[in-house]
């Protein structure tokens, strides 16, 4: 199966328990870590790409600890409205999840190759790439 | 028999719905069909576009006067303080002015999430601004301080007069540097890390009258959805044929616009607040401009393509800062829209600042606006200063240290 993107919110309580060591050893999920904030007693996140016959399972363990789960997609968009096409983002964005349409120059966003960095948030100038949490 | 039409003739084509007019991208098949002679006996007016960042915007306003009046010596439009130094109730509002307590590049590199180009497409989308002002009375104008709201709608004239735009062509922006820099070029990634240009190249408005044959004091415009007028060369008008060291030429630049025009009847999709990181807040700009083609050396100018259009690559990292003459060869436009040009003997990523398919647009708007004989060509009351005019650009000096 392809491997999904998600992000793991964690809240402070469960910020030390090994959580991702579980994903891989109990149901044998191959992971990712695309990028991490995790710290002692502070709520974190994980977004990591995952892949595995059990990922079902290990889903429902991860909820199970109280770890809340939403694919990375739904995290960055483009308002379409906003964006001007400029272009500015395109060779900023380290994927490629931004890129100019050729010959028609149009910025196009593929979410699936998203990794959430973010830097096309601070750097679009008509601020059209939202977060949304 | 040479081709010569008049601003007259032009017109009355275009009353009569008999004008046949063309974008400056759709112009470059024809005349590479059937020639420029052809194609000047075919076509009456090619139109162009350019929708980019602009700093030099800003928009002079008219309040009304309250009861009792006010004499505004401090103003202030959604915290923005705009420029009070006119008549009583007049302000001007400039694009790239940010709110007194803006951090700016204190937590650097700076957001600049709301500034004057922001506050003007506010007042295009109908929303209320608040206006805050303070005075120090006068036997006229007894009023000390105010604050109310106010929308496009409430107030008396909203004008835009933007002193600096359509710049006729634009540096393509590196770093040579190991850092990464933030710049009125957008984000510029260390050790030529990428490339930031910023024209409509074969569709940009003085790049397709770069010997400024058409375009001059009272040219009917495009401006920002509405209908302008160009004012008069812009400041920094420099305009002039780049060469390199070799004397090879590399086409014209340095051109610029003031353009005026009422802000009501704007739209704000193309008037629209922007933000760079790290260097300020503007104003994206759209305009477009007709060019008649009065004759063959007009529209040998409008056929050009982004082949035969350069940009200079210029290193922001140091070059351009400590104003260090030269730089680093010269890029087509047709090469910087492939998205990598090398310099150097590097390849590096590019990206555009100025928006392509909004140029398009706009060419495509005015077009429309003229085949529906809603838009009538000026004759411009005089032309503005060319190549011709060898006018050079003056330096600032550091005296009296």
């Amino acid at each position: 199966m392809a491997a999904k993107k998600i992000i793991l919110h964690f809240g402070k309580d469960i910020s030390d328990k090994p959580i991702i060591y579980h994903l891989a050893k109990d149901y044998e999920l191959v992971f990712n870590i695309i990028k991490a904030n995790v710290n002692p007693n502070k709520e974190g996140t994980v977004v990591l790409e995952l892949t595995g016959e059990q990922y079902a399972k290990g889903l429902e363990f991860l909820e199970s600890e109280g770890v809340r789960v939403q694919p990375l997609a739904e995290q960055l968009s483009r308002n379409e409205l906003k964006c001007t096409s400029c272009g500015a983002c395109t060779d900023i964005c380290p994927t490629g999840a931004l890129y100019l349409d050729r010959p028609s120059m149009e910025v196009r966003f593929d979410s699936d190759s998203c990794v959430l960095c973010q830097i096309c948030v601070k750097v679009c100038p008509v601020k059209a790439m939202e977060v949304k949490f | 028999m040479a081709i010569e039409k008049t601003y007259a003739e032009i017109n009355e084509k275009i009353r009569s719905g008999k004008a046949v007019v063309l974008t400056a991208e759709e112009v470059i098949s024809l005349v590479e069909e059937k020639g420029v002679s052809e194609a000047a006996r075919q076509v009456d007016v090619v139109t162009t576009g350019t929708f980019s960042p602009m700093c030099s915007s800003g928009v002079f306003l008219n309040f009304g006067h309250s009861k009792p009046r006010i004499r505004m010596t401090k103003a202030w439009l959604n915290g923005i303080p705009a420029y009070t130094g006119i008549a009583a109730v007049d302000v001007y509002l400039g694009a790239t002015e940010l709110p007194e307590d803006d951090p700016c590049n204190s937590n650097y590199p700076g957001e600049f999430r709301y500034g004057g180009g922001h506050v003007i497409q506010d007042l295009l989308e109908g929303k209320s601004i608040k206006l805050e002002a303070l005075s120090y009375g006068t036997d006229c104008y007894p009023r000390r301080e105010l604050e109310t709201y106010i929308t496009l709608d409430e107030i008396n004239e909203a004008t835009l007069f933007n002193p600096r735009n359509a710049y006729q062509n634009y540096n393509c922006a590196v770093n040579l540097s190991g850092k990464t820099i933030y710049t009125y070029m957008g984000m510029l990634k260390p050790n030529l890390g990428n490339a930031h240009y910023c024209s409509a190249g074969q569709l940009s408005p003085l790049l397709n009258d770069p010997y400024f044959l058409t375009i001059g004091i009272g040219t009917r415009i495009f401006l920002g959805g509405g209908i302008g007028y160009v004012a008069w060369h812009g400041t920094q008008h420099f305009p002039g044929i780049q060469t390199d060291a070799e004397k090879n030429s590399y086409g014209p630049a340095g051109g610029t616009l003031a353009v005026i025009g009422d802000l009501k009847q704007m739209k704000p999709e193309w008037l629209v607040g922007t933000s760079y990181l790290g260097y300020g807040a503007t104003l994206t700009v759209g305009i477009g401009i007709p060019i008649p083609i009065l004759n063959e050396d007009v529209m040998s100018c409008v056929s050009i393509t982004d082949r035969d259009l350069y940009a200079p690559v210029v290193d922001y990292s140091e070059a351009y800062s400590q104003r260090i003459p030269g730089n680093l060869g010269y890029v087509s436009y047709a090469e910087l829209k492939t998205g990598k040009i090398t310099i150097n003997g590097k390849e590096i990523p590019t990206a555009p600042l100025s928006s392509y398919p909004k140029a398009r647009e706009i060419a495509g708007e005015l077009k429309n606006w003229i085949l529906r004989g809603d838009f009538l060509l000026s004759e411009p009351a005089r032309l503005l200063p060319s190549y011709q005019d060898q006018i050079t650009a003056k330096t600032l000096d550091i005296k009296g240290v």
